[in-house]
């Protein structure tokens, strides 16, 4: 049993219980499924500076920090007791693509090459970090969610405003992946 | 079908929960009181959403480049499967009427268009790509233990403030 929830699990597994969440969130407190909201609730709780956007009672949406705090501890109990042994198995052609990039180190989760400490203060760490960071927190804001509020609590519920921000989160992705990181991962 | 899913009807009297909603997907709407430890049942469900995260490699970088660059079904299978899974979920609460665990109506705000979605979504799809992670997985990333992605959250921290900050210059 436990060698094989060692093992990645299949998308459908994983897939079904994400998509559980809407209605687990809903039957136990009328919540809607969302995780970029979080963020602006730290700003509110930490840093409202007197913007109207900050200033709200965030306290009644704590629940939704408690949902954050648990993913970060959920993820924690994966990676120490639950971690796969193997190496994660990278589609081919990406990894072809990567090493062409000198991304080789396909072991772990991220590229050790971009995403650690020594690479901080270069420009690609510069970019990959804090830059690539601004705009995932600056764009799901001003989009109204993320994945997980507009691709799946949206869809979910049929709300077209949701496909738009979601078909925009797919052409974002490829304009990037296809036209920008390529010279980005030369830096 | 309409009658159980009345859009805000507490926002015209409550200018605070109309704040909440304001470019938000997650909104509490339940007007009930209940002492802390009730919100950990979010926590417990996070926990498993953390492990599925994590086992599912959905926290993984190259997972991401895998799905933009169209060479691995993996993602698109997650987030369709989600969706489905979500929609079906969704129907059968509206069809049978179902209530919260609490006796309240369940209600899910509806979302206005507004230009956000166009160029704020295209702005958070092109640092999907290149940060290799979404807000949730970011916490996942650093409850796995990845310490240099607290700078890619605080980073996305400040981005959401520098938004709340300009909001009002913005195209909406």
């Amino acid at each position: 049993m436990l060698e094989a929830i060692k093992q990645p699990w299949p998308w459908y597994v994983a897939g079904a219980l994400i998509g559980l969440t809407v209605p687990y969130l809903l039957l136990v407190g009328n919540k809607t499924f969302g995780i970029s909201s979080s963020l602006r609730h730290m700003c509110a709780a930490c840093l409202p500076a007197n913007i109207a956007f900050f200033k709200y009672d965030w306290k009644k949406e704590i629940w939704n920090l408690f949902f954050v705090g648990g993913i970060a501890l959920g993820a924690f109990i994966a990676a120490q007791f639950l971690s796969n042994p193997d190496a994660l198995v990278l589609a081919q052609p990406t990894a072809d693509y990567l090493a062409s990039k000198g991304i080789t180190d396909t072991t772990s989760m991220l590229p050790p090459e971009i995403f650690s400490w020594d690479q901080l203060f270069t420009l690609r760490g510069l970019i990959f970090f804090v830059v690539g960071g601004f705009m995932v927190g600056f764009g799901t804001r001003y989009a109204g969610g993320c994945t997980s509020g507009h691709a799946i609590m949206g869809l979910s519920s049929l709300q077209w405003p949701s496909l738009v921000a979601t078909v925009m989160f797919m052409i974002g992705g490829i304009i990037m992946t296809w036209f920008i990181l390529p010279f980005l991962l030369t830096l | 079908m309409q009658n159980t899913f009345q859009q805000s009807p507490a926002g015209a009297l409550n200018p605070d929960l109309q704040a909440r909603e304001l470019d938000a997907m997650c909104v509490n709407e339940s007007e009930l009181q209940h002492p802390w430890w009730y919100n950990l049942k979010y926590a417990a469900w996070g926990i498993l959403f953390g492990i599925v995260f994590v086992k599912a490699e959905i926290v993984s970088w190259f997972r991401i480049q895998e799905m933009f660059r169209f060479e691995s079904f993996h993602m698109y299978g997650v987030i369709g499967t989600a969706v489905v899974v979500g929609l079906i979920s969704v129907l059968i609460i509206k069809r049978t009427s179902a209530k919260t665990i609490h006796g309240e109506e369940i209600h899910i705000p509806n979302k206005e268009f507004n230009k956000g979605q166009i160029y704020g979504a295209l702005i958070f799809g092109l640092g999907w790509a290149v940060a290799g992670a979404c807000p949730g997985p970011l916490f996942a990333q650093m409850g796995a233990g990845f310490s240099v992605i607290i700078v890619t959250f605080l980073s996305a921290i400040a981005g959401t403030w520098v938004y709340g900050l300009v909001r009002e210059k913005l195209p909406h």
